[in-house]
This record gives C-alpha cells, structure tokens and sequence, in this order.
C-alpha cells in the first residue's frame, strides 16, 4: 500500500524468518506426484519413459535424451505422460508417478558420487532442490571465480533461502566443499541481509550483506552494489566469472554427496490469503492443492494461486500444478487484494522511472513495447538492461503490466534475434 | 476443471502500491481547493458560478468528445475535472459564460483530446487555453477592467500591469502579508498565496508532483526577478512579488508539472522548472505582457523532449 507520504521510493523490505521458527511443517507426498520435464522442444520425440514403467526414489529420469533430466521423488509407477503447457508456451512434460508402498532408493549416484567432478554433478544434480546452475557452473568456456551463496531471497513474503542459510549450515559447508573440490572455484561468498550477517562465521566463505529492501538482493544489483561491477546489458554474472547460487542448492549438494542419496524434498514459504507465512516442505511434484489442504487454506474461485513471491512468481492456473525444483513459495492471494491491470496509457507521472534499479526510462519503453516496437524498444530505450524486478508495475498510476511487456518483448527478442543472426 | 476451483491467472506483479489516476486527481482538487474557495469569499457567487461552470463544461466536453472519437469514457479519472478547476481559477470572476465555455472547449478538446487524450498532450491543456485566451480577449483578461465594479477594501490594482506602466514606486505600499493573504486582485483562485502553497505542500508530500519542478520553477523566477531588480530597483520589482503576484504560485504547484507535459529526470527537472521560472519573469519585466506564465509553460513544454533526453546511463549500457 502507499503510505501517505508519496517523496520516497517504495521501501519494500525481504521478510525474514520468524525467530523462533522450529523448522519446516512436512507435507508427505500425495498419491501421486507431477514432475515437469523440458521438451520435447519440436518434434514428437519418443519419450524414454512409458506408462507401466516403475521408477525408484531419486532416479534420473531423462526423456528425451539431453541434457534435461529430473529426479524421481517417489517410488512408484509412471501413470501419466502429458504435454505441458509451461511459462510463456513453453513445451513440457508432465509426468506423473503414483506412488507405490514399497520404497526403493535408486542407487546409481550413491556409486557414482566417490569423487565429486563437474560430470557427477551436472548428471545427478542440476534438477536438485534449489536448481543448482551447475550448466553455467561448469561451463569451461566461461570458467567461474567467484560462487555466490545467496542466503537470501528473490522475492518479498518469502524467507525459504534464509532459513535454509540459518539452519542448515553444515550441509551448506559441506556442499561447498563438494563445489571447490569439483570446480576448483576458490572464492566463495555467502550473501547474507545485514541484519542476519552474524552467524555465518564458521561457513567457508566471505561473509557479505546487501539492504533489505527489495530488490537489492537481486545478482545483477549485487554485482553492481556489493562486487562493484556492472553485468554489461544482456550478459549475466557468469560472463564476468561470478555464479550465483541459492542455499539450498548449496546444501542440497552437500547432502548428495554425504549421504549419497539426492534430496527430493522442496523448502519453500507457504502465504495464506491473509499474509501469514510458514515454512513447508514437501516432496518436488507435490501438488499445490495438497499443500493448500494440508493446512486448510480454502482456494475459491477468483483466487491467484501464485508459485513464488508477489513481486517476480508465476500465476498457476491449477491446483494440479506441481511444486518444482525452484519453487521457492506458494501462496494465494484473493482477487480484492491482487492488483488488477488496465488498458490506461501511460500518463508520464515517472515514477517508474525514479523507483526502476536499472535506470531505464520505462515511460518511453512502455510506448513501444505497447505498439510491438520491441527491437526499437531494446535499441533505444534499453530493455537488455531489465532486471525484471517489477517495482515499475508496483508504482504504475495506470496500472500498466509493465513487467508483463517487458517479459513479452524479451521473450519475443530471444525467439526472433538467433534467427535474424542466421540469416544475416 | 470444477467451476469453484477456477483461478484466476495474471502476470507477476501481484501487488500494487494502490495508487491511481484518479487519486492523483483527487488529491490535485483537494489541494486546489483552499485557494479557489478563497476566491469564492473574495469575489462572492460570480466566481462560484465561473468555477462551477468550468468544472461542468471541462467535464462535459470530455465526455461529449470522448462519445464521439468512439473512445473509452475517461471522465470518471477526474483529470478533466481538475483542468476545469485549475482554468475557473485563473479567470476573472467576471468571465462570461461563452468565455468559460471557449476556455474549457480549448483546454479539453484541442489542447488534449486530439492528441489523444490523457498521458498524451504535448502542452499543459490549462496553460494553452489561458494563452489563447489571453490573447484572444484582451479585455476581459484584463483584470483592472474585468474587475473594475467590485468594492474591495484594499486599492483594486493588478499588480502586475501597474508594475509594467509605472515601475515599482506604483507597488510601493504593497506588503507580502497582503499578498500572502489574497489582499490583491486576480483570477478567482490564484490570489490566495498561502492556500495555494498549503496545497502545493501537500501535493509534493504526497508525491502527486514533483518537488524538483516547483523548487527549481520559484528558484528561477526568484534569481531571475533578483538579477532584474539589482539592475534598476525602480523598474523591476523584487523577487517577493513576482514569487507571490499572478499566476506564478499556481503555476508552480499546478501547471508546471503537470504529468504529461512535464519531464521525469532529476536534472530535466531542475533546467525545466528554471527555464519556465525565468522566462515568466524575462517577460514580465522586459516583454509585452504584464503575465507571462502560460507562455512560460508553453516553452518549458516545448523543451520537455528534449531536455528529458538527459538521462542517466542505464544498468549495464556499453557505449
């Protein structure tokens, strides 16, 4: 809400933890679970998996033949094999296992970990809870110096990363000595609110802080204000050597390699309609409704149910939908108290422009991503420099869905220009 | 899926600050109206009827276009409400209704519907029917003339225009609690100083305008005026009463910055305001008119483009 006083910028503080929090509340896992595989991407391409085939807990699982995989969080049966409609029509498949009595563990990782190599990784561990970059990670071509433990996290309401950087820093230690062994990256960060950057001596890395106030946490702005460099618009942090990666990636690969068995469990924050936050964990695949009746948060219709945080999440159009890797909360939100948009123009009041971290002049973007202009847009009026806060569309007068163009036209450009460059 | 469970599904992000247009209008009325009431005390029910039927005739003619361009009717947003306000304010109170009617007509509908309505219009709507009808019908703008049968019990002089014929010995008794008070003659709204910077206060605490565009306005009328008045004090009158004569309060805390027209960078602000705070004063002491500020806005307008064009470097831009 707007105080009464409009001189300021916003000043929307990260949430943290309670302190007295015990600990997540377990949600098991349902019936059956849904994962949500990458592709097929053009093709029908045979899946490697069928209906019938049985799957143990912490099995690869690996459709299509790439580099794409998850991790069964169940043991059970394949009962399903559906094609997904993702974020922005991306192409998935759902698969959906029922679960079975009987558990079994998958045991190849448990053989394969011995020595941790950027090969074991990126083959067992880049679907793990927290979705590990391990890719970008182990790119040799861009070799990283820096990996950033990010104890905090992306979005408002949410303190899932915290907790996680506050409770279970042995796994974290261990996970980064998994990473410097297999990597050999010898500098490593933790990053921290200033209010909680106590505590963390005994982590293996260099304790630094950002503001509260959202969206300084986010990598771009971290390279800017707390590393002092600045991502050229259109790279990200790993083209200057800096990788950043969620805690509880960080510990979910420190338990991998302990224990050697992949973790299957998700930590995220669970909002009610009324704001109140706690901290859930349940199996990847869970569904959203389960987690909703699991604590009797009644989802009627009108409501959003929203995968992530208010300001950057993802709108579910189901209560079918999954708990993923990366999910770092879930929360509902009824229709009086989310914003609606309008097909107001813009009326050049600026306050985009003086809230927005990149320093775009969103008052004249807006224009032309309203008319389709989006090549003119990014030449002009720098869209490449987005950091897709949203804090534009939180301010608008007009209620425009700033963000909304903003991701259209990225979106767009990232389709169209790979295209242009081949037939240049 | 069930018909209970249907959910709704939009783009991130799902909060807002809450802050509309129409709020912004609101706030602009509210902050307007201790001055224009003052004018309705001052000039008695003439100047109701003035501001009543600017009000209604902005607003009317915003419907009326809107109805006929087959676009969405906008009138609900308050903005032309707020421009039949800000128009009623700068009048004499002896306007005629056809010269109400023409102004709003101006204001509205070519100073802002035709070029596409609101967030559009490259000039602030107010300041271009003022100037048309500054220019247009001399006389009744003319506030000597225009208020020559009301009994004050204070010398009916516009200030202003006497400053131009006769140097400052014609404003010599003239105080600023007077004209801080609204003990000087005006348009119905614009005499008040104190109310319309009590309102003006509280549009910038709100954030409805920006404090870069007022302060940066005054600053240029004053430094100018006091440039002026340190070359002949007899001619030029003090930086005090151009601050607190005519139109310049109103067009400090209402016109110029006025969202559209307006620029949105720090330093654009700052050479915006100054540009139109000095060439008020620049036409005041040595051009034609007696008041220069709608003229003034119109060029700050003119340069807003351009100005704006400074801006800073965007997150990561490789030159």
């Amino acid at each position: 809400m707007k105080t009464f006083f409009g001189l300021g910028k916003p000043g929307l503080h990260y949430a943290t933890p309670p302190p007295r929090l015990a600990g997540p509340e377990v949600v098991p896992a349902g019936t059956s679970v849904t994962l949500l595989h990458p592709g097929p991407s053009k093709r029908r391409t045979p899946a490697a998996l069928k209906t019938g085939d049985t799957v143990k807990t912490g099995q690869r699982l690996s459709l299509y033949g790439g580099a794409d995989y998850v991790i069964a969080p169940v043991t059970g049966t394949v009962t399903a094999l559906a094609p997904f409609a993702g974020h922005f029509g991306r192409d998935e498949t759902a698969i959906t296992i029922t679960a079975s009595s009987i558990k079994a563990r998958d045991d190849q990782f448990a053989s394969a970990r011995r020595e941790p190599s950027p090969e074991t990784l990126r083959h067992f561990l880049a679907a793990a809870p927290g979705l590990p970059p391990l890719e970008r990670l182990c790119n040799p071509k861009r070799p990283v110096k820096t990996l950033v433990v990010c104890g905090v996290d992306e979005d408002l309401l949410v303190f899932t990363q915290q907790h996680v950087l506050r409770a279970r820093s042995h796994e974290i230690t261990s996970g980064i000595q998994v990473l410097k062994q297999a990597t050999g990256i010898e500098d490593v960060v933790i990053l921290t609110l200033r209010e909680a950057v106590q505590g963390h001596g005994h982590i293996d890395g260099r304790v630094m802080a950002v503001d509260p106030v959202y969206p300084s946490a986010h990598p771009h702005l971290v390279m800017h204000q707390v590393f002092g460099r600045e991502v050229p618009a259109g790279q990200t942090p790993e083209d200057l050597g800096f990788c950043f990666m969620c805690a509880e990636a960080v510990a979910a690969i420190g338990v991998a390699f302990e224990t050697g068995r992949i973790p299957v469990t998700k930590v995220l924050t669970l909002v009610a309609r009324d704001g109140t936050a706690r901290l859930v964990e349940t199996p990847i695949g869970t569904r959203v409704g389960d987690i909703f009746e699991r604590f009797g948060i009644a989802v009627v219709a009108g409501d959003r149910v929203v995968l992530g945080g208010p300001m950057r999440g993802a709108a579910a159009y189901s209560l079918d939908q999954p708990v993923r890797p990366g999910t770092d909360a879930v929360m509902v939100l009824d229709a009086a108290s989310a914003s609606s948009v309008s097909d107001y123009p813009c009326v050049n009041c600026g306050d985009c422009v003086r809230v927005c971290p990149a320093r775009m002049q969103i008052n004249l973007l807006v224009r032309y991503l309203e008319a389709g202009k989006y090549e003119d847009g990014a030449e002009s009026y720098d869209l490449d420099s987005c950091v897709g806060c949203g804090l534009c569309a939180y301010v608008c007068v007009s209620k425009i869905p700033i963000l909304q163009y903003i991701t259209l036209a990225k979106h767009e450009l990232a389709r169209v220009r790979p295209m242009e460059d081949a037939n240049a | 899926m069930p018909e209970h469970q249907k959910l709704i599904v939009s783009h991130a992000p799902f909060w807002h600050n809450c802050n509309r247009v129409t709020d912004r209008s609101r706030d602009i009325f509210l902050a307007a109206l201790p001055a224009a009431l003052f004018g309705v005390y001052q000039y008695g029910v003439s100047a109701l009827g003035v501001l009543a039927l600017s009000v209604s005739s902005a607003v009317l003619w915003e419907l009326a276009f809107t109805r006929v361009a087959g676009r969405p009717v906008s009138v609900g947003d308050g903005t032309a409400a707020v421009i039949g306000l800000l128009l009623g304010m700068m009048l004499p109170a002896s306007m005629p209704w056809w010269g109400i009617l023409t102004g709003t007509f101006l204001a509205v509908v070519v100073a802002r519907q035709i070029y596409g309505g609101i967030g559009a219009n490259p000039f602030n709507p107010v300041a271009v029917a003022l100037a048309i009808l500054m220019l247009a019908w001399k006389g009744r703008m003319d506030f000597d003339a225009a208020l020559v049968n009301y009994p004050f019990d204070f010398p009916a002089v516009y200030h202003l225009t006497a400053v131009k014929a006769f140097g400052t010995a014609a404003i010599g008794d003239v105080s600023l609690g007077d004209l801080l008070l609204g003990r000087q003659i005006g348009g119905i709204g614009c005499t008040f100083g104190l109310g319309l910077i009590l309102g003006g206060v509280y549009l910038l605490v709100r954030g409805v305008i920006r404090w870069e565009i007022t302060l940066s306005m005054l600053a240029g009328v004053a430094l100018t005026a006091f440039i002026f008045n340190q070359v002949d004090p007899a001619k030029f009158a003090s930086p005090a009463f151009h601050l607190l004569t005519g139109y310049t309060l109103i067009g400090a805390f209402f016109l110029a910055p006025e969202d559209p027209s307006s620029p949105v960078n720090f330093l654009p602000m700052l050479i915006y305001g100054a540009v139109i705070g000095s060439v008020v004063v620049f036409i005041r002491d040595i051009g034609v008119f007696a008041e220069g500020l709608p003229y003034a806005v119109l060029v700050g307008n003119l340069i807003q483009p351009l100005v704006d064009k400074i801006r800073p470097k965007a997150l990561g831009k490789v030159v």
